[in-house]
């Protein structure tokens, strides 16, 4: 579903991605790990179509079409959502507002008509009841004076809300505790679907404890040096990224 | 968040080119002599059939006016205007207007649609010669209008054009007219008060409160005003008015220069509200054309615990000059300002407020948001300044900027005065930038930019846009959102 062929990518004439190359199916969780510095973020933002990075050359294929073509607006609208690492604060706006904007921008793009109001409410009540989202936090502007675990919740809650083709999820769970983690982990495993791919990106294994993934890939180096099982993982938490940073040295 | 929804409907449903004002129609004037000296006022005058009095206030001011320079100080530049080759009295209505709105430029009727103006309502701004016999809508409205003079009758509001409360209440314009904005005040105010062709008369009694805010029917009735207006507002003793100026809606003008003038007045525990929406056309896509706005707008809290308000949302003009100001001579009274100051394409604004306290325990905020796009400058202008005798003042400013772009600039000059050790004044301001990360995270979710851009627009001037009446408030932000069109790449 996701197919990502030899994809290089640099940020300030600094190369990042190595000749990358990945596939994800429909209804599989693929994580990613790696040590920092290893191009992990950067794979995400190429995906979404952040512009600071240049590609140099490769292609992302989503479904058959070739996403590197599309602004990153439109790949949005074709299924790719992005949890950001770090979601961006925009005072003023409210965080309720935001949502409904981007529900029917997506909508529309479907050809849909817009949510009634009550139809939203309802739907934003009980993925936010589900994420444990409180309505207050819903009435400030967006990500404002947001903890770290609210920011990472409203992430989840807005994935819940557009239901993407492929989620990205960058270090979704840094900064959260081991309650949040769980919380933000169910929100997710909820979403799991035969139809839907989620990209998984962690340093850690505590994560993955609680988002079982299909398939483990560990990257050094802005490649793909390693797949295998959940047991990948596993190890990798036992003997750290060593093995792998010196395989490609 | 409905009102930011249809922003972003606005939005989408806009072609390119928003503000299309190339619209010429063939309206006969009866024109005053080109040019400006004594006759030309006393023609005017006379032509207005003005009492002595007023012609010699004219006069004064001509006078006067004939000895004074341009201000220089504005961070503005423009040609040199050549007085004396305008036109300072026409008299429109003689000759034939537009039979019907298929005479008016489509374009221009298409940004009244975007507005979602109503269509007699779009009549009347386009200059559309009014039917003697009443067709539906025009019968509604004129019913409309008529309700609202007996209401306010009834409630002894007076309500009227400049030139009709000269007739009618000579004895009130004589005793307020100048007493705010003198007629010596500056360049601009000078000329206003030697030429001034027609604008608003009202006057709130004791302890009334204005039963309405005057707004729709003022809407509807504003046309030919000309471009040297005069507005007086005379709230009396606890008298409170909501007044509502202007227009989303883009006005026809041929008028390049427009030097208005304003002046509030509050008696003691009386109040003012006075909201300002001004979109007139900004000149093209490289700066050309465009309307000059150089307006003086000055309240004055004349009487104990008065209070007056100014809220502005500033979208149109090439130029704008205009620093709506409060002078807090009343004990307690209070001032306040809030301003939406959006330039685009090659735009330069410099305005702000001034809040002069003179009487002890008065109080003054000033909120001012600037947004500049494009190619455009902004800038911020204001002063606070506390007398001696003005002990227990107190000032809250603060004025955020936001640059969208890398070609435009924003820029914020306070000054700040106090002359007694008991005065607090505090000041605020900062400037930032709709961010990348902003457009980026906005873009991810499906957003297109322009969506992206007038929904963080809309939450960086939300505090101000709470501030405007309600109906306002949702016209206001389809015009933010339509005035920035084009300054995303």
């Amino acid at each position: 579903m996701l197919e990502i062929k030899n994809l290089s990518a640099s940020i300030q004439d600094k190369p990042i991605l190595d000749g990358l190359s990945l596939c994800v199916h429909a209804g599989e969780v693929a994580a990613i790990m790696g040590p920092n510095g290893s191009g992990k973020s950067t794979l995400a933002y190429v995906i979404a179509g952040k512009p600071d990075y240049e590609v140099k050359s490769g292609e992302i294929f989503l479904d058959g079409e070739n996403l590197l073509e599309l602004e990153p607006n439109e790949r949005a609208l074709k299924g790719v959502f992005l949890a950001f690492q770090y979601p961006t604060e925009i005072p003023g706006v409210g965080a309720m507002t935001f949502l409904k904007a981007a529900l029917n921008a997506q909508r529309r793009a479907r050809g849909e008509s817009d949510l009634t109001t009550p139809d939203f409410m309802r739907r934003v009540r009980e993925a936010a009841h589900a994420l444990k989202v409180d309505q207050e936090m819903l009435r400030r502007p967006l990500n404002v004076g947001f903890s770290g675990g609210e920011k990472k919740r409203f992430e989840v809650l807005q994935m819940a809300l557009l239901a993407p083709r492929v989620g990205v999820l960058d270090e979704t769970d840094s900064g959260l505790d081991i309650d949040a983690l769980r919380i933000v982990a169910a929100g997710v495993n909820a979403l799991r679907d035969a139809n839907r791919a989620f990209l998984v990106i962690t340093h850690y294994q505590r994560l993955l404890d609680h988002i079982k993934p299909d398939v483990v890939h560990v990257m050094s180096k802005g490649r793909i040096v390693a797949t295998g099982g959940p047991e990948l993982a596993l190890e990798l938490e036992r003997n750290g990224y060593r093995d792998y940073a010196e395989e490609v040295v | 968040m409905a009102a930011v929804q249809e922003t972003v409907d606005r939005v989408r449903s806009i072609d390119v080119e928003a503000y299309k004002y190339g619209f010429v129609s063939p309206i006969e004037s009866e024109l005053a002599p080109r040019g400006l000296n004594e006759d030309t006022v006393g023609f005017i005058s006379e032509r207005k059939g003005e009492p002595e009095w007023l012609l010699a206030w004219r006069l004064d001011a001509f006078r006067r006016w004939r000895t004074m320079e341009e201000p220089k100080w504005a961070r503005v530049t423009y040609p040199p205007i050549d007085y004396q080759a305008i036109y300072y009295f026409a008299a429109p209505k003689s000759g034939p207007a537009p039979k019907s709105l298929d005479e008016i430029d489509p374009e221009l009727l298409r940004t009244y649609a975007k507005l979602g103006i109503p269509l007699i309502e779009q009549e009347i701004l386009a200059g559309v010669e009014r039917p003697r016999v009443a067709v539906d809508a025009v019968f509604d409205s004129v019913s409309i209008a008529t309700t609202f003079k007996a209401e306010l009758a009834k409630a002894g509001v007076i309500f009227c054009s400049f030139s009709e409360a000269v007739r009618n209440h000579p004895e009130l314009v004589r005793r307020y007219l100048g007493t705010v904005v003198p007629a010596t005040d500056n360049f601009y105010a000078t000329l206003n008060s030697a030429v001034f062709s027609d604008g608003s008369f009202v006057y709130v009694p004791p302890g009334v409160r204005c039963p309405m805010e005057l707004s729709t029917y003022f809407r509807i009735n504003e046309r030919n005003t000309g471009q040297f207006e005069r507005t007086l507002i005379i709230a009396d003793k606890g008298a409170y008015v909501s007044y509502l100026e202007g227009c989303t809606a883009p006005k026809r003008d041929e008028n390049q220069l427009h030097a208005a003038v304003v002046e509030l007045i509050t008696l003691d525990d009386a109040e003012i509200k006075y909201s300002t929406v001004q979109n007139w056309y900004p000149g093209d896509s490289q700066g050309r054309g465009g309307i000059y706005n150089f307006v003086t707008k000055r309240g004055d809290c004349r009487g104990a615990r008065s209070k007056i308000s100014w809220t502005q949302v500033e979208t149109g003009s090439a130029i704008t000059w205009k620093y709506p100001s409060c002078i807090l001579r009343g004990e307690a009274s209070r001032g306040e300002f809030y301003s939406i100051a959006i330039s685009n394409g090659h735009q330069q604004v410099d305005s702000g407020t001034k809040m002069i306290h003179l009487g002890r325990n008065t109080t003054s905020r000033i909120i001012s948001k600037g947004v500049a796009a494009g190619k455009s400058q902004n800038t911020y202008r204001g002063q606070v300044s506390a007398h001696r005798l003005a002990t227990g003042t107190r000032n809250f400013t603060n004025c955020d900027s936001l640059l969208i772009g890398h070609e435009c600039g924003a820029h914020t000059v306070p000054y700040i005065e106090a002359k007694n050790s008991s005065a607090v004044i505090e000041h605020e301001a900062t400037t930032s930038k709709v961010s990348e990360e902003q457009m980026f995270y906005c873009l991810q979710r499906g957003l297109s930019a322009e969506e992206a851009t007038a929904l963080i627009v809309n939450g960086f001037v939300r505090d101000v846009l709470q501030q405007l009446p309600m109906e306002f408030a949702v016209e206001a932000q389809k015009l933010i959102s339509i005035s920035l069109e084009g300054s995303v790449g």
